[in-house]
């Protein structure tokens, strides 16, 4: 029983709790690439590099902030940055819309065109993100590090695994149910997110009940600005922030948000955890499990990990492709232009 | 400026930048921008063929240029006695056995109706596939690694000359090419991008971790060249050592601009054999068919082409010259270094920035861009910091400057940024669009 107990504690600790964090953060960045394909229907390449430049922002005003004494007792400085990082990312997205996609948007471009023109965005964010807070990994995390401690939990259950939930998990899931909440509360119950919604289905027939595209379009952009620095800086503060491994995130939330559906955000939140798990699950190494469920005789002699965990994108891109070719609008009912 | 002269003239201004490099810095540094020019004109030519005669959408670039790489390791190196003997055969006999098990799942997946019983029998044999598949590589790719990790630590390759890795660059990237037509080609645009880009970061994924392959992380050092000769070895000749005293040059940077410059002339020749190549079989009947397709690809298969098969064809073609560059890459470095490859900026965006640039569809175009751009990244660093040096001589010397002045070289990547919007909003077919 014991064993038992100890194995879904070690189960928890490894797989679970980070799986989980990571799942919502995933989550939280596919549902601003399905928003954007959803109203101006391209997948944006740009996506991973909004995260980055909001996360860069937002450490910025960390920076400040820390550097006038102020702290916010266990939570890190950055969450109260972040309103901060989102409008500074919004005023970025939509002047690049400005100067950038409605153009095309007007010429009614192909979408690949627009996937092309998002690659140029992609460049110009990037090196403006690395010439405004470099290259450098940063950590930016301050507060509390943990709600409970491996070694405090073992102590408090005399169990020899311990579970460590560190308090940038425990943050990330609640802004991500809280974010998720307020996103489908504005889509489905307020008159703009129905017009929205109304535009994304059916782009002819909202134009003919006078829906302003223009409007539809701009709340897009802050509401993907928002998503996109929630995500980035959720990401930060759970592991560390450094430009070139947010724009690799993007073919995990590419494939959390093609996995769910393009253009349908619960198939985007559902995308985010199945990658999550998947990711996690595959590249976990499952001895320290398995030699409490399984009895000494058979205990495994190497780790029991399928893969080693630099391919954890094999897996993401697995994903992407089984389900690409076997049901190729995704798990939950997507579109396509 | 009337049509005819315009590539011409456009090349020349490019050639009298290069020359203005090498007489203001140094002809060294111009050679080897202009080599490393010359190898990624040939990839954005493999670029060119499957975006602009087929209209794919290929991202994972990084990926069949680093594969090519790959061939020069395996076909120059020496053969490794011992690693044969510790476990090579098996290695190679398991990747066998792993092809086959997905080989017969794709028949099981195709032989039987659709419902459970084919999930259950797919699912069956791909997990007692994998545990096989296991069970033979593990213990030799242990043993294999374990031989002199510091030197070699890899199967070795087979001692064959330089040039025929060229040939096995392409044969590579195309395989891989081909495994991936074969299962994305069908996807829609965006979709076959995403798929792409996935495709490149797991090769490059397997290069970095892969030690008994390559030496993952450990490099590959000392790969042969030619028919280019060795600095080093130049250096003894006294022909040599006369010649350059001629040239009024020690015989140390003498013999690195005589090197670079050979290097020039061979990748001329291969480029401009690639590209006459092109050119004829873009004016060939299967060239239009092509052009034909991507145009309109339900009326050319009303006309009765086989749309598919086209899209594989050019897909594979456009690989096996991205991996023909990435193997002369590998060789005027004399190093092979997977991680260096994980940088898709530089080596997949940057190359679809020159494609669109010098004008989809067109080859000279291809080349054009590819020599602008690659002039403007390598030529970031010394300028830009020249420039914000010069630009911020007004500002107190503090903290914001310095960063200002080290962070100057991420600036050429807004800069190809900003050339690749421009020229798709106010000049969308290029320097030199297709005729």
């Amino acid at each position: 029983m014991v064993d038992f107990l100890n194995a879904i504690v070690a189960l928890l600790n490894y797989v679970i709790v980070p799986a989980t964090s990571y799942g919502a953060q995933l989550a939280l960045g596919a549902l601003g690439v399905t928003l954007i394909y959803g109203i101006l229907r391209f997948s944006n390449f740009a996506h991973g590099d909004t995260m980055a430049f909001g996360t860069a922002i937002t450490i910025l005003v960390t920076w400040l902030f820390q550097g006038w004494g102020i702290s916010f007792g266990p939570l890190p400085t950055a969450l109260f940055a972040l309103p901060f990082g989102i409008i500074v990312t919004a005023a970025l997205l939509l002047g690049t819309d400005r100067v950038v996609y409605r153009f095309y948007r007007k010429q009614k471009a192909a979408p690949v065109i627009l996937v092309i023109v998002s690659m140029g965005v992609m460049f110009v964010m990037n090196g403006l993100t690395r010439f405004v807070i470099g290259v450098q990994e940063q950590n930016f995390a301050d507060g509390a590090r943990f709600v409970i401690s491996a070694i405090q939990f073992r102590n408090l259950t005399g169990l020899d695994e311990g579970l460590g939930i560190r308090t940038t998990s425990v943050i990330t899931v609640v802004t991500a149910v809280l974010v998720v909440a307020a996103l489908f509360w504005f889509l489905n119950k307020t008159r703009t997110g129905k017009s929205m919604r109304a535009f994304s289905d059916n782009e002819d027939l909202a134009l003919l009940s006078g829906i302003n595209p223009e409007r539809v379009v701009t709340v897009t952009w802050i509401i993907v600005a928002a998503l996109a620095t929630i995500a980035g800086v959720l990401y930060g503060l759970d592991k560390s922030f450094k430009p070139f491994t947010y724009f690799q995130l993007l073919l995990p939330i590419f494939a959390s948000a093609v996995v769910g559906g393009l253009g349908n955000p619960v198939g985007a939140i559902a995308g985010g955890f199945l990658v999550a798990f998947s990711e996690v699950g595959f590249t976990y190494a499952w001895k320290k499990v398995l030699v409490y469920l399984l009895p000494t005789s058979l205990a495994p002699d190497g780790l029991v990990q399928l893969l080693s965990t630099e391919y954890k994108f094999a897996v993401s891109f697995a994903i992407l492709v089984i389900v690409l070719l076997f049901k190729p609008t995704g798990l939950f009912k997507g579109k396509s232009v | 400026m009337t049509k005819t002269l315009r590539a011409p003239l456009l090349f020349l201004a490019v050639g009298l930048l290069y020359v203005l490099v090498g007489l203001t810095q140094s002809w060294t540094l111009a050679l080897t921008v202009l080599n490393d020019g010359l190898i990624v004109a040939i990839m954005a030519l493999g670029v060119n063929m499957q975006w602009g005669y087929a209209g794919l959408f290929n991202v994972g670039v990084a990926g069949f240029f680093a594969l090519g790489g790959l061939a020069v390791a395996l076909v120059t190196k020496p053969l490794d006695a011992a690693a044969w003997a510790a476990g090579t055969p098996r290695i190679l006999i398991a990747l066998l056995f792993g092809a086959g098990v997905i080989y017969a799942a794709t028949r099981v997946y195709r032989a039987m109706a659709p419902g459970g019983r084919r999930t259950l029998a797919m699912t069956a044999l791909l997990v007692i596939g994998t545990i096989a598949f296991r069970l033979i590589y593990d213990a030799p790719v242990t043993a294999v690694e374990a031989i002199t990790p510091a030197a070699t630590g890899n199967i070795g390759g087979l001692g064959l000359p330089v040039p025929v890795s060229f040939l096995v660059g392409g044969i590579f990237a195309a395989a891989a090419a081909w495994a991936v037509a074969k299962t994305a080609l069908g996807l829609r645009s965006d979709y076959l991008a995403i798929a792409t880009l996935g495709i490149g970061q797991i090769v490059i994924a397997v290069l970095k971790n892969e030690d008994w392959l390559d030496r993952g992380v450990k490099n590959i050092i000392n790969i042969g060249r030619w028919p280019v000769p060795f600095e080093i070895d130049l250096q003894q000749q006294a022909w040599f050592i006369a010649l350059t005293k001629s040239w009024g040059m020690d015989v140390q940077s003498g013999s690195t601009v005589f090197v670079g410059a050979c290097f020039a002339v061979l990748f001329t020749a291969i480029l401009l054999v690639i590209l006459v190549l092109a050119e004829l079989s873009l004016r060939s009947p299967w060239g239009r068919m092509m052009r034909a397709i991507r145009d309109n690809e339900i009326a050319a298969e009303a006309m009765g082409k086989d749309v598919k098969r086209r899209h594989l064809q050019v897909f594979v073609l456009g690989s096996a010259v991205i991996g023909v560059a990435g193997a002369l890459y590998v060789m005027l470095h004399g190093l092979f270094a997977p991680v260096s490859y994980d940088d898709p900026l530089r080596y997949t965006f940057l190359i679809w920035a020159m494609v669109i640039l010098g004008g989809s569809g067109n080859n000279w175009g291809s080349v054009l861009g590819a020599l602008i751009i690659m002039l403007l990244w390598d030529e970031a660093s010394s300028v830009g910091a020249n420039a914000l040096t010069y630009l911020t001589t007004a500002m107190p010397d503090g903290v914001i400057k310095h960063h200002l002045i080290d962070n100057a070289e991420q600036m050429r990547l807004p800069a190809v940024g900003l050339i690749l919007l421009l020229v798709l909003r106010f000049s969308p077919r290029g320097l030199i669009p297709e005729k």
